[in-house]
């Protein structure tokens, strides 16, 4: 029974669709229908075998379901055969940018290329089709890949224990919050510790997740370096003092070279150090947060270990933890139960068989000081596939060259534009750069929204802009490692051209993008009148 | 196998433009008491050798031949087209639409999805996707007592563990309340949740009333008056619920449901050991600027083309920061963009076809055992596509049976000890007759 009427008599465009989000201004056009204006009464893409005489007869006697709880109207799902379907999607997938098109230097994010061979492995059926419910005797090969990642990221990192759980970064956070809570509480400053002090450059999140773990956000200010205040921070710090997030290197793209200095400050009043992992990719093998004395850090599976951004997730957001935050990691966790822990590793590593060694998930309350659970099951398992697949690419050279590459670029990057844009912290950066429009803005009137749509026209992707919100006019550049030094080269090329064209011909800047498939968009009517969903027309 | 494309010559030339002599130099930052000590990762693999590990990784999990487990997870058709959207470079490797004029592929999709998530919930507004069933149950419960300004929930206790555990983690940050509304799990019992111990637990201090459609037991639970139970007392709804169920089920708004979360899993998704999967969230319009979590909302340009953007972000972490509605940052946009494949590709037909076949199967399966006389049902309630049964001996039959690749569905007495000798199975439009006959025999063969 369909409820799917066509929106519109005849045409294919999807004209007259239920569109509400803008008031006036002429006939609308639409790039690509929605794929409801595909849909006609009866057509099928995938079909399901009847059930069996038998197994018919078997459930006839068995309780149906009362009509109360029964649906009356069937949903207005399309109907659409695939052909139509795919061309759809393949149609949508055009409007895209993505890394594999060109150039994404979207600071912050580690827009990296994302090898294929992890996408083949997360797709071998004997991981893809594993239940995480499965008894463990099933589902060695899950466990074993969980605990050799857990093995990896601490030798990355130098903490001493891995949880793997948190969905993404963000989850990390809460998850790393959430333990310094209980830390502080299994040793009676619960009540005392309610601050989190957070530096006026990091990502929103931190002082989000500050409130939901019931915290106290207090922002630090930055020094004219771009590094943290340490009079500030010491100024702050005291005995209602839970804990300090840091990225580290900064939303500047700048390591903090007061580190060791912060962290002893941190420690020694009594508070839990957390280091915001998004930026790793700029220090592998170079600094290792565990060692260096920091309690916490959250790693972004999505960024330095190149799982697939996916258009905004699934991301993986493993956390790392001191021995003193151990205890309070989610449970379960993967465990070796049976085998010597240095013999699987080096089994593993050598590719040779590892079938003596047993691995389980942790019992429930094995921990009584642990968090619980911080989502179902153990984590974003096809991530881990991929990230460990990466990891085990690189291997220590690989991933050193990964940083050593990063940084170089950024640096280059840093060095070419330099003339053109305004550098507000002009010092050796890591693996992003930030520079600041303002100049552009002050003398020309073009600002960095509108250089941002002006590269839109040339096929690459703009740097992040607007954050960090220290930085007036922000443009925020990661090249990452694996862009050639012929496209860097381009880049800067149309940096240039851009800051040229921001003294001669400003009001072309303030028209682009114009080759994209929308031009810039409404966005103050989309918030003012929501149009969040297609309704379909009913019978 | 690195990914670097740099050859010795471009470092060269890139650390020359800079003016440094090594790269070293670049990290001279780092102050040397906090330097790395050690990096003590394995050798490099090549491709083919990378492949040879994870085929060994591969090869050890045993994926059983004969499976009823679900609880939470279930084992449904991918059909191959899902694959081969979600595999698109363009939408894998992009990022959130932070630019809309070059992400209009992503954004339209995540609008389809909110769409048919409001079209199989009944609901008015649905959210761009959360990290999972659970977290997205827990960010609904946290929207609700943002609501109604209270600060405990009621949960039944036969929603699904995992759910009521990442429940209370969440619950523990701000320190909201949770009470245990005790579902009738007795053996012979009905299997749900009573209406008047819901009743019970409620009164004006409680934000919500969670409860699990079918709820973890395959149940099918009384939501109306569960409902009208929670609205007496000026509490919400948030009904927990399966997606395939609900091309037969009554859609939450018909109900009264309030606030809407889902595992949307069972929509194209693989069981990959847990993960990724989509939290599913939905609410009524007039909740919409308390909703966590991203939106995409349509507008147009300046030429009048209708385009789609992030909209309504002063709820959102970068904006309000420590004042937001939630920290969430990211949805599950590739694993949404199948859900919204798979719901497209089979169609209201082919869903309740997917929901009928499974809720055969379910009871074919119980049907069988009763008549080996292997087990009975527990509960008296309808269900939907899992059924509790009671076995005798059924944890050690269980393991015999894994020793063999039979997966006897879920051992529910860990969460609930009350529940000795129950088996809980779940079948699927994947669960063939010959798999009901291998479960009998190999229940046969084991005491």
């Amino acid at each position: 029974m369909s409820v799917i009427e066509r929106e519109a008599t005849g045409d294919q465009s999807g004209r007259g669709a239920a569109f509400s989000g803008a008031e006036g201004g002429g006939e609308l056009q639409v790039v690509e229908p929605l794929i409801f204006a595909a849909s006609r009464r009866g057509r099928r893409g995938v079909r399901f075998p009847a059930a069996s005489e038998r197994a018919s007869a078997a459930a006839a006697g068995q309780p149906g379901i009362p009509a109360a709880a029964r649906r009356e109207v069937a949903p207005g799902l399309p109907e659409v055969t695939e052909l139509d379907l795919l061309r759809h999607f393949n149609r949508l997938s055009h409007l895209n940018h993505a890394i594999d098109l060109g150039f994404y230097p979207l600071g912050s994010c580690t827009m990296k290329y994302n090898p294929k061979v992890n996408e083949w492995a997360a797709r071998l059926p004997g991981l893809a089709d594993s239940h995480p419910l499965d008894p463990a005797e099933l589902s060695q090969g899950s466990l074993e890949l969980e605990w050799l990642l857990a093995e990896l990221l601490k030798d990355i990192s130098g903490f001493a224990a891995v949880s793997l759980q948190p969905a993404a970064g963000a989850q990390g956070e809460l998850t790393g919050l959430l333990m310094t809570r209980a830390y502080h509480r299994s040793r009676g400053e619960g009540e005392q510790r309610t601050t989190v002090l957070v530096p006026d450059s990091a990502h929103g999140t931190n002082p989000a997740t500050a409130s939901m773990v019931g915290y106290r956000a207090v922002t630090i200010r930055s020094n004219e370096r771009g590094g943290i205040d340490l009079d500030a921070l010491r100024g702050a710090l005291g005995d209602d003092t839970a804990a300090l997030m840091i990225t580290n290197p900064s939303t500047l793209g700048i390591f903090e070279d007061q580190i060791d200095q912060v962290i002893a400050a941190v420690r020694e009043a009594g508070a839990i150090a957390y280091m915001d992992g998004a930026n790793l990719n700029a220090i592998l093998g170079r600094f290792r947060p565990g060692e260096a004395g920091f309690d916490v850090m959250h790693f972004n599976l999505h960024k330095t270990f190149s799982t697939p951004h996916g258009g905004g997730g699934p991301g993986a957001g493993p956390v790392g933890v001191s021995e003193r935050l151990a205890p309070f990691l989610p449970e379960p966790l993967p465990l070796l139960v049976a085998g010597d822990a240095d013999e699987v590793r080096r089994n593993a590593w050598a590719g040779q068989s590892t079938d003596g060694a047993r691995f389980a998930l942790e019992e429930g309350g094995a921990r009584p000081h642990s968090i619980g659970k911080i989502r179902a099951h153990t984590g974003n398992f096809g991530m881990f596939v991929r990230a460990y697949t990466y990891i085990r690419s690189n291997g220590a050279a690989g991933l050193r060259g990964v940083s050593d590459d990063a940084v170089l670029a950024a640096n280059y990057l840093r060095v070419r534009l330099a003339d053109a844009y305004e550098l507000p912290y002009d010092r050796i950066c890591k693996h992003e750069v930030v520079f600041s429009g303002r100049r552009q803005k002050r003398e020309h009137g073009v600002t960095t929204l509108d250089i941002a749509k002006a590269i839109l026209d040339h096929g690459m992707h703009p740097p992040t802009i607007y954050f960090p919100l220290i930085v007036e006019e922000a443009l925020m550049i990661e090249p990452t490692e694996t862009e050639s030094l012929e496209t860097l080269d381009r880049f800067a090329a149309l940096m240039l051209d851009i800051a040229d064209r921001a003294a001669t011909d400003p009001a072309a800047l303030k028209r682009a993008p114009e080759t994209t498939p929308v031009g810039r968009l409404d966005e103050a009517a989309a918030a003012r009148r929501p149009d969040l969903r297609y309704v379909p027309v009913r019978e | 196998m690195t990914y670097t494309p740099h050859t010795d010559a471009d470092r060269e030339q890139m650390l020359a433009t800079i003016g440094v002599g090594s790269v070293e130099d670049l990290f001279a930052d780092i102050p040397p008491t906090v330097r790395a000590s050690r990096f003590a990762l394995p050798d490099p693999l090549t491709e083919q050798e990378v492949r040879a590990e994870l085929s060994r990784l591969a090869d050890r999990n045993r994926i059983p031949r004969v499976s009823f487990l679900g609880a939470g997870a279930y084992r449904h058709l991918v059909p191959a087209v899902v694959g081969e959207v979600i595999g698109r470079s363009e939408f894998a490797t992009s990022y959130t639409p932070y630019q809309p004029e070059v992400s209009q592929g992503t954004l339209q999709s995540i609008y389809e999805f909110q769409s048919l998530i409001c079209e199989l919930t009944g609901m008015e507004v649905a959210t761009a996707s959360h990290y999972d069933g659970a977290t997205a149950t827990a960010e609904a419960a946290l929207m609700a007592c943002r609501l109604t300004r209270r600060e405990r929930i009621a949960v039944s206790t036969a929603v699904d563990p995992q759910v009521r555990r990442v429940l209370a983690t969440y619950c523990a940050g701000p320190g909201i309340e949770i009470v245990d509304v005790p579902a009738d799990l007795a053996d012979g019992g009905t299997g749900l949740t009573p209406v008047d111990a819901a009743s019970r637990a409620l009164d004006d201090t409680v934000a919500c009333l969670v409860a699990q459609q079918p709820n973890f037991f395959g149940g099918i639970e009384p939501m109306a008056d569960l409902a009208d139970a929670a609205h007496a007392e000026g509490a919400k709804l948030v009904a927990v619920v399966e997606p395939t169920s609900l091309a037969i089920l009554a859609p939450p708004g018909s109900y009264g449901a309030d606030l809407v979360a889902a595992e949307g899993q069972p929509l194209g998704i693989p069981l990959s050991f847990g993960g990724p999967y989509v939290g599913l969230m939905a609410a009524r319009m007039d909740a919409v600027r308390q909703m966590p979590g991203r939106l995409v909302g349509a507008t147009r340009d300046a030429q009048g083309r209708r385009g789609y953007v992030l909209t309504l972000q002063a709820r959102e972490q970068h904006i309000r920061r420590e004042k937001a509605a939630s920290n969430i940052c990211t949805n599950q946009a590739l694993c949404a963009l199948a859900a919204t494949t798979y719901l497209t590709a089979v169609g209201p037909e082919g869903l309740r076809e997917v929901a009928e076949l499974s809720m055969i199967q379910a009871r074919h399966t119980a049907q069988a055992l009763e008549e080996a006389g292997l087990g009975r049902r527990r509960f008296a309630a309808p269900y939907f596509a899992e059924v509790a049964m009671q076995v005798p001996n059924a944890a050690a039959r269980h393991a015999a049976l894994a020793a063999h690749g039979i997966v006897a569905g879920h051992l529910p007495e860990r969460d609930y000890p009350d529940l000795r000798d129950t088996l809980l199975l779940a079948a699927t439009e994947l669960t063939r007759d010959a798999d009901i006959d291998g479960l009998v025999a190999a229940l046969r063969a084991t005491r």
